[in-house]
């Protein structure tokens, strides 16, 4: 048996290749769930009704969408240029910081339409620099940015626990440890009412069709591309590297950084070391999941979402643990590398 | 700040720095025997997760606690192996194939533990193994607590480094394994199954991880809790670098690591007013990078490393 490649990727195979590393991944995920005792079939009926079933269960699927679209879309530019960002959960959350610090006292009185959009800027410049530093010490030094950003995941962990301990503790949380709140004027506005959807969704969509643009209409869009797919032949094409590596860092930073800020100022309104249930990570997952497309990002997003928020309930009632949706998400992500290998190639006798 | 120096006089620290090492050094021994044979193995922090589980459980529902290690080394290679079907002669990208597994192994390790204990207040307990007491050797001064006193896995694992160092240098098994890692096109011609070495590493390296992760909860801890790993899988990546892929200084780098996390501990308690806690736990992650940014020009990488290595196609 021997791979073959294909001489042409057939637009159905790549369309294809998600539907059915998605469903591989149920079927496998469906074997643990029988372990566990419970049936299969109403399990995932029980999932998808606690994402889509009710008014309230599909606003919070949406909200939980929000985030992995942006964290979605870091990874994919990021992949796409072959520059190895991990560490968009360190990003979200030194995003979160920014708006946090910087949302907690309104000492110019901004009003609500000057303000957001400046938290947003600050959430996004600070994930820009997270990986800036470590994508500066690749181009200087040759340090796989992999491991960097990866160890430097735990590090802005650590420093957020930091600041809401100390500077930035919340005096009137009755000691848990939480960042002081924003200000009124900094909450995003609802989407729906009674709900706790923000237009933060909208933010995240606008984020996906402007990164869509930009990959496929721009001079940057296709360096970037081209120094992903063959670095020296780019180089030799005259694509400045090391400029481009950095511009693609501060648009998968700041990405990852946004979805922060935007979590801080749509759900929560303080910063909590709990505030991202590894949104950093599932982004990897749903940029793959999509193919680094960013349209596909939206619709794996909510997929993933469909998973997290959905299980809760399922879990409830038949007791299966909940952590039967990050298993599912993990498996679609390793189907989901073979069936895009299976699009290239073709196995042969 | 004669106090931050007599830390080093104190016996804890000397006698906690391998105990601090033993799972860097059995994960740092993994990670390098995966990469010697052209495999980069992100898997590791997943890996060391599922050993860490699988190995409590096995003692939890009533094995001892060497069926505990047998079995977290075997959880351990058969995530190795799923890394190495995906990655060798598929030849799927390593850096994403290895997140996926490390994603993988990790979630399934917290979703088998929930199902078999249930949530509850406190995490239940196994006896852990006891520090060995050899006769004569334990009771000398100064050697006897800190080197002479250490748990079983703990001597395995310096062990290890020593049987992975001969093996990679002095065997022929070895030298087709440094060939792979080279140039497998090179190794082919003389006789050598790349594919099939390339698996094989891939596999032992990752029970060497699944061992290391089942430290945790066999002998340092004695219960499993969810994120227990704590990134030591990425640190014993950045270790590799730091050996410039050699078992001895792999072993050695533990140690340095863990004399540093150890101390860092202890440095806490003496500036724990002024300094916020938080800045020591940073430190042992920034000292990886700091290491790695000083190794890397240094570092000699095996040439073939993350090249996938298809039979006729260059």
């Amino acid at each position: 048996m021997r791979l073959e490649r294909r001489e042409q990727r057939a637009p159905v195979l790549v369309f294809a290749a998600p539907v059915v590393a998605v469903l591989a991944a149920l079927a496998l995920a469906g074997i643990l769930i029988a372990l566990a005792g419970a049936p299969v079939f109403e399990a995932y009926q029980r999932i998808v009704a606690g994402a889509f079933g009710s008014r309230l269960s599909f606003t919070e699927t949406l909200t939980r969408t929000t985030p992995l679209i942006l964290t979605g879309l870091a990874a994919a530019v990021a992949f796409r240029a072959r520059v190895w960002n991990i560490g968009a959960e360190g990003q979200f959350y030194v995003g979160a910081l920014a708006a946090a610090a910087l949302g907690s006292g309104n000492v110019f009185a901004l009003p609500g339409f000057v303000l957001i959009p400046l938290l947003m800027t600050a959430g996004a410049l600070a994930g820009m620099i997270l990986l800036v530093v470590p994508l500066s010490l690749r181009l200087r030094f040759g340090v796989d940015e992999v491991v960097t950003t990866l160890l430097l995941n735990f590090v802005v962990l650590l420093f957020v626990s930091m600041m809401i301990e100390g500077p930035m503790k919340d005096p009137l949380a009755f000691g848990w440890p939480q960042s002081v709140p924003v200000v009124a004027e900094a909450h995003l506005p609802k989407l729906i009412a009674r709900s706790r959807l923000h237009i933060g969704l909208l933010v995240a969509v606008c984020c996906a069709l402007v990164v869509y643009v930009i990959q496929t209409r721009t001079v940057f869009g296709m360096e970037a591309r081209a120094a992903g797919l063959n670095a020296p032949a780019a180089r030799f094409a005259g694509v400045p590297l090391a400029r481009t590596f950095l511009k693609v860092a501060c648009l998968s930073g700041g990405l990852a950084g946004l979805a922060g800020a935007i979590e801080v100022m749509g759900v929560k309104g303080y910063v909590t070391t709990d505030l991202s249930p590894g949104f950093g990570y599932s982004g990897i997952i749903v940029a793959m999941l999509a193919n680094l497309n960013p349209l596909g990002v939206v619709a794996a997003a909510l997929f993933a979402a469909m998973m997290f928020v959905g299980s809760d309930g399922m879990s409830r009632a038949l007791g299966v643990p909940s952590f039967i949706a990050d298993v599912t998400v993990a498996l679609s992500l390793l189907t989901m590398l073979v069936a895009l290998l299976l699009t290239q190639y073709r196995i042969r006798k | 700040m004669s106090d931050a120096l007599e830390i080093f006089a104190s016996l804890g620290l000397w006698a906690a720095v391998l105990r601090i090492a033993t799972p860097l050094i059995f994960g740092t021994l993994g990670a390098l025997l995966c990469e010697r044979a052209g495999v980069l193995n992100l898997g590791i922090e997943g890996i060391m997760t599922f050993g860490a589980m699988l190995g409590w459980l096995t003692v939890f529902e009533g094995g001892n606690l060497w069926m505990g290690l047998v079995a977290a080394a075997a959880g351990g290679a058969l995530f190795g192996l799923l890394h190495a079907a995906m990655t060798v002669p598929l030849g799927l990208s390593q850096h994403v194939t290895g997140l996926g597994i490390t994603l993988f192994a990790s979630s399934l390790s917290y979703f088998i533990f929930r199902l078999v204990v249930p949530l509850q207040g406190t995490p239940p307990t196994i006896v852990a193994f006891q520090p060995i007491d050899f006769p004569v050797l334990s009771d000398l001064p100064v050697l006897g607590p800190t080197i002479f006193s250490q748990t079983a896995p703990t001597y395995l694992a310096i062990l290890a480094a020593i049987v992975l160092a001969w093996v990679l240098a002095k065997t022929p098994l070895g030298l087709a394994i440094r060939m792979t890692g080279e140039n497998p096109h090179a190794a082919e011609a003389q006789g050598v199954d790349p594919i099939k070495v390339r698996i094989g590493a891939v596999v032992a390296g990752s029970a060497l991880m699944g061992l290391g992760g089942s430290f945790l909860t066999l002998s340092a801890f004695n219960s499993f809790f969810p994120t227990m790993v704590q990134g030591r899988g990425w640190v014993c990546i950045a270790l590799v670098v730091f050996s410039t892929w050699k078992p001895g200084r792999a072993l050695l780098g533990a140690i340095l690591f863990a004399l540093f996390d150890a101390y860092q501990l202890r440095l806490q308690t003496v500036f724990g007013k002024a300094v916020p806690y938080q800045v020591f736990l940073m430190m042992p992650y920034l000292l990886s990078i700091v290491a790695l940014v000083v190794m890397s020009r240094r570092a000699r990488v095996p040439q073939a490393l993350m090249q996938p290595y298809r039979r006729g196609e260059r």
